[in-house]
């Protein structure tokens, strides 16, 4: 690990990022335990795996920034600076969650950090992302918006239009393909013909491939695509290649049709993000073990002190439940 | 007082709304230079530049998404949909993203967006280019939908909707177009939810939408002719309803048609004479009729369509069955 144009030079810069990393796979592990111990209604969709793909990226991020998420949005939630608290409240149905227990888990939002929510339609925010970045033009901000979405996204046809829009109209948006391989319980080669940066590349966008699984190398491209795109100069497309540890979501277990624990198995060991950092953190000197083993320690006990939070908050009251269907009625059915 | 078409009157609102807010603007396929086939919009892009009165490729689906973002963060779209048939295409971005943003986030965030569209057939454009879909997004939770009868309607509900924080949807009658009405010089905007009683009489209550409002108003005129009063009222929003004003006039005449240019089954006219025997049904003397389009698609043949919409007539024989106690069986 050790790219070209280091993109951070501050050590605290480095051990965010990595916190940030700890702190995703920390919320999937207790995210899992609570749908396997019954205690989480519905199920969801692991981010582990591919922690450096939203932390790089997010890094790169101003809070005032926007980003658009997926049903596999934990990971870009907390890369944009969303709480334990908050967001353990949410998947429990909480009333204390980021939506007040209406969304769950596939609509996790934060807007006061720019992230405009996590989506269970697969493509469908790619409209809002690029209205997001059209809002930035029409008002003469600076933001910049990164819309999300897997490879399995790139089978639908909105992506192709708001793609030939952003290009047409120079907005500055980025869209991060997190290409992990499985669209779903299939594998991307049987459901994506040609090479996915080419389709972005058809409409004038530049495009680039990156290592998933390196988050120096995430965050290094994404500064400066974001740097460039707050200049006008986007839209931009980037393929991340990265893995998902898990299945599609946390109740797929038999999975051997499709993938193999042999491949599992390498990824894990071989391409981890977090370990990869940590290994190249220790050896530069930017931590020492014991310093990460404490970083770790702590964002462990932060998540267990959520979980324990989450488990004992209160439901909404039933009487929410016509509340927030339109703006200026307090309760549609009274 | 001035007569100006339903046409200018939307150009109208949309210009006075677009001085007063900068945040706003339109968004569709042919909407600047073009002024959209039925040149509604003519003008507007020369006072407001090609930023803020916006050209798309034909991506329906796209803009409408792009339309949903930017609401979501502190834009106002006016989204110009060319036909109302071309509301199926956009569905997903309408429904299940616009719609259910301020829902989903517990209220956090919301999309203050306009989609203007149109409706009615016997304009000759077959099943693709005349249905009345309206019924379709009123069923969803979290969308407003307004149904202008004329001119006023017209421009009142629109600057209603440009400033509305939630999701609007305004079907306009494309065979209203460049019907006249009279329509105030001076600002004015007309409230959701209040219905408006266009005609008093006290045997018979007309409920119409959009266009059915007129034919309510001239079967009310067959009837009048002879010896039948009847009440003609316009919902002007069917989300939200003035169930209030409907329900008072059905309890005073005691029967009800309610008339709608949406196909018949599962519709605007079911929900509505649903309601009213739910609540005023101790009051009622024959039941609620519904009469919607024809549950076929719009034939293109003009011998054809024209037999698939209420005419004043048929509004009118089914209000003499209604007054003579004759019972009525659905076809």
């Amino acid at each position: 690990m050790s790219p070209a144009n280091p993109p951070r030079t501050n050590t605290e810069d480095y051990l965010r990022m990595y916190r940030q990393m700890v702190r995703i796979r920390t919320f999937e592990d207790n995210a899992n335990q609570l749908y396997l111990s019954a205690k989480m209604p519905g199920l969801t969709h692991m981010y582990s795996g591919e922690e450096a793909v939203a932390v790089g990226i997010c890094e790169a991020l101003k809070v005032t920034d926007k980003i658009t998420s997926t049903h596999r949005g934990h990971g870009h939630c907390v890369a944009k600076g969303a709480e334990f608290k908050e967001m353990f409240c949410e998947l429990l149905g909480k009333e204390e969650g980021y939506c007040r227990g209406k969304g769950g888990s596939m609509h996790i939002a934060d807007q006061s950090n720019g992230n405009l929510g996590a989506n269970a339609i697969v493509g469908g925010s790619m409209g809002i992302a690029t209205g997001a970045a059209f809002t930035a033009r029409q008002l003469g901000k600076d933001d910049v918006t990164v819309c999300f979405f897997g490879d399995g996204a790139t089978a639908q046809g909105l992506m192709y239009e708001v793609m030939n829009m952003a290009a047409l109209w120079k907005l500055p948006v980025i869209y991060a393909c997190e290409n992990n391989g499985y669209s779903e319980y299939t594998r991307t080669e049987e459901i994506a013909a040609g090479s996915i940066t080419a389709r972005a590349e058809a409409f004038g966008i530049e495009a680039h491939q990156v290592d998933g699984q390196d988050v120096l190398a995430v965050n290094d491209l994404a500064q400066k695509l974001v740097a460039r795109a707050r200049q006008g100069e986007g839209p931009f497309f980037m393929e991340l290649m990265t893995y998902r540890y898990h299945g599609h979501h946390v109740g797929d277990i038999n999975r051997e049709y499709y993938r193999s624990k042999e491949e599992e198995k390498d990824w894990k060991e071989n391409r981890d993000p977090i370990t990869r950092f940590r290994t190249w953190l220790v050896a530069e000197g930017i931590a020492s073990e014991e310093e990460i083993e404490a970083i770790n320690a702590k964002v462990k006990i932060d998540a267990t002190t959520a979980v324990e939070y989450a488990l004992n908050a209160k439901y909404p009251d039933p009487v929410e439940v016509d509340m927030h269907v339109f703006t200026d009625v307090k309760h549609t059915l009274a | 007082m001035r007569e100006i078409t339903l046409s200018q009157a939307v150009n109208e609102a949309l210009a006075e709304e677009m001085r007063r807010d900068p945040t706003t603007f339109i968004i569709g396929e042919d909407v600047a230079e073009a002024g959209t086939p039925f040149k509604i919009l003519s003008g507007l892009v020369e006072e407001f530049g090609t930023n803020r009165v916006v050209d798309t490729p034909i991506a329906e689906p796209g803009f409408m998404g792009l339309a949903v973002g930017a609401a979501m963060t502190g834009t106002r779209p006016i989204v110009d949909l060319m036909f109302g048939d071309f509301i199926f295409l956009i569905m997903d971005q309408l429904c299940n993203q616009a719609a259910k943003t301020h829902y989903m986030s517990g209220g956090k965030m919301s999309a203050p967006l306009v989609l203007r569209t149109n409706l009615g057939a016997t304009r000759r454009s077959a099943a693709q280019h005349s249905q009345s879909l309206h019924a379709l997004v009123a069923h969803i939770p979290g969308l407003k939908v307004a149904l202008p009868s004329s001119a006023y309607e017209a421009k009142g509900l629109l600057k209603t909707a440009i400033r509305d924080d939630n999701p609007v949807v305004i079907f306009e009658d494309k065979l209203m177009y460049q019907d006249k009405a009279p329509v105030p010089e001076e600002e004015f905007l007309i409230p959701f939810g209040a219905a408006n009683v266009k005609r008093h009489g006290t045997d018979i209550t007309l409920i119409g939408t959009s266009s059915m409002v007129q034919v309510c108003e001239k079967a009310a005129e067959i009837l009048a002719a002879e010896g039948i009063s009847a009440e003609v009222i316009d919902p002007r929003t069917i989300v939200p309803l003035d169930e209030d004003t409907l329900l008072a006039s059905a309890r005073k005449t005691s029967r009800v048609i309610v008339v709608d240019e949406g196909h018949q089954s599962y519709g605007v006219t079911g929900e509505i004479a649903s309601r009213i025997n739910e609540k005023a049904f101790y009051h009622l003397d024959a039941p609620v009729l519904r009469m919607g389009a024809m549950d076929v698609p719009v034939p293109f043949s003009p011998a054809l369509e024209d037999i698939t919409v209420p005419t004043p007539e048929a509004v009118a024989k089914n209000a003499r069955k209604l007054m003579s106690r004759e019972m009525i069986h659905a076809a």
